[in-house]
């Protein structure tokens, strides 16, 4: 599905955080969203889902504007999965039943469909193993890709990763990336991530958004804006980086 | 033993008895109609419409700003009083489950409100409604974190039953003051009163605290 941002802005206790966001992804590009802490990253992949509900501007998904009062916001979110920093697993349901509720209340399928459903996407995740668990019983690595799991359960034609790898001891952040770039090669969904892993940016992204300060400065393909950005401060985050 | 002939002899024991009755089933009863209506009351106080806040506020503050004695006699003589067929032990159980549950509903209030928010936008991500949300994630994990206040409150409710006296009812203590009447010994019935009440709720604590370990 096709992505359309216009205007956006969001404040937070007369903070502004986003200062007027145009965007527009086609559907099927992976978009990695770069960007120093408090540039605006996560809040605006998070209105994406209007999960923060922006103060000004629109949001088109597949034509239709989501940021209308009127549209029916469970639908939209149904078909706009997410993937958070802390996993978000619900703590009260084994793994299966985590991966099951969704498509069983929101899709109405049938317990034993969903069921199969959630085996295949377990063992796709490499988790197979694990449908009886608690979440409280799996490492963080594990946590994220169930999460992933969950969210492909409901088959959404939009995934938002917001910062996927964040909350993981680093000998885990492997294992996550690995799904996340399975998942990108076949690009029969968009994706959006926000990451601070440069050499994943480069190698799933098809394109490489840069946000400073609640606007977009830098918008290409990633590997042409990581060796040549256009602006300064995009320039200096980058070097930073590889120092 | 004068403890034993003061307690057991003629059959006075029958009043503990007869009194032990009506304070278990006063107490089961406001528990379970306290917890439905504290479960209401929480959902009213945490949900996103003023009004069923403001509502609910009210209602929390009055019961909670009032002794129960107060509310157990208006129940009986003012809101009941045109009905006097009205079996006692219903009049009491309505006093003390619209009591309890200002209660139950702040404890669960406080269970709710631990529940990372990280949970809930994860639920509603999926597409789940508010009213899917707060049925299937958040109120098992708060009824979960509130378990152990929800204890205390059971103890608590199940001793202050012992004011129903006031409205003539049977329990426990009302049981204690009839022996200590007919034998003119003080001593004797309100211990063994107290001993009642402390045994029942030593059994009460042991099995929850069984429920509980088991949940975790």
């Amino acid at each position: 599905m096709s992505i359309v941002v216009k205007k956006l802005e969001k404040s937070f206790e007369n903070q502004k955080v986003l200062r007027g966001i145009d965007l527009e992804i086609q559907d099927g590009e992976t978009v990695v969203l770069i960007g120093s802490s408090g540039s605006g990253k996560s809040t605006f992949l998070r209105c994406l889902n209007l999960l923060n509900v922006p103060d000004k501007g629109q949001i088109f998904i597949d034509g239709q504007e989501i940021t209308n009062p009127k549209t029916n916001l469970n639908k939209l979110r149904a078909k706009v999965g997410m993937v958070f920093q802390s996993f978000n697993l619900f703590e009260n349901l084994n793994i299966i039943e985590n991966i099951k509720l969704a498509p069983r209340k929101v899709l109405h399928l049938s317990n034993k469909q969903a069921e199969k459903e959630a085996i295949e996407l377990l063992k796709r995740v490499g988790l197979g193993n694990k449908a009886y668990d608690y979440p409280k019983n799996l490492s963080g690595g594990q946590k994220q890709r169930v999460a992933i799991a969950r969210a492909l359960a409901m088959h959404p034609e939009v995934i938002l990763f917001d910062e996927p790898t964040s909350a993981l001891d680093p000998e885990m952040v492997g294992e996550v990336l690995e799904v996340i770039k399975n998942l990108a090669k076949d690009h029969s969904r968009t994706m959006v991530i926000v990451t601070h892993e440069m050499s994943f940016a480069r190698e799933v992204g098809t394109r490489l958004i840069f946000l400073d300060k609640g606007k977009i400065i830098e918008d290409g393909e990633p590997h042409q804006v990581m060796n040549h950005p256009t602006t300064e401060r995009a320039a200096r985050f980058f070097q930073n980086i590889k120092n | 033993m004068k403890f034993l002939e003061v307690i057991f002899g003629n059959g006075r024991w029958i009043y503990f008895w007869h009194g032990l009755e009506v304070t278990i089933v006063l107490t089961i009863l406001a528990l379970f109609f306290g917890f439905l209506l504290g479960v209401l009351i929480s959902m009213l106080r945490t949900s996103s419409v003023k009004f069923c806040q403001k509502i609910a506020n009210l209602y929390v503050t009055i019961i909670r700003g009032t002794p129960l004695l107060v509310q157990l006699l208006i129940m009986y003589y003012v809101i009941f009083a045109e009905y006097r067929t009205m079996p006692k032990i219903i009049v009491a159980a309505v006093a003390f489950s619209l009591n309890s549950g200002a209660y139950i509903s702040e404890i669960i209030r406080g269970g709710i409100e631990s529940v990372s928010s990280g949970q809930k936008e994860a639920a509603r991500s999926l597409g789940l409604s508010e009213f899917y949300t707060q049925l299937y994630i958040v109120m098992p994990q708060a009824l979960k974190n509130s378990l152990p206040s929800l204890i205390g409150e059971g103890i608590s409710l199940f001793k202050e039953t012992s004011i129903v006296g006031w409205i003539g009812l049977g329990d426990i203590m009302r049981g204690a003051d009839d022996i200590r009447s007919l034998t003119a010994t003080a001593f004797e019935s309100l211990v063994a009163a107290a001993i009642i009440y402390l045994v029942i709720t030593l059994i009460f604590t042991r099995i929850m605290s069984k429920v509980e370990k088991r949940l975790a």
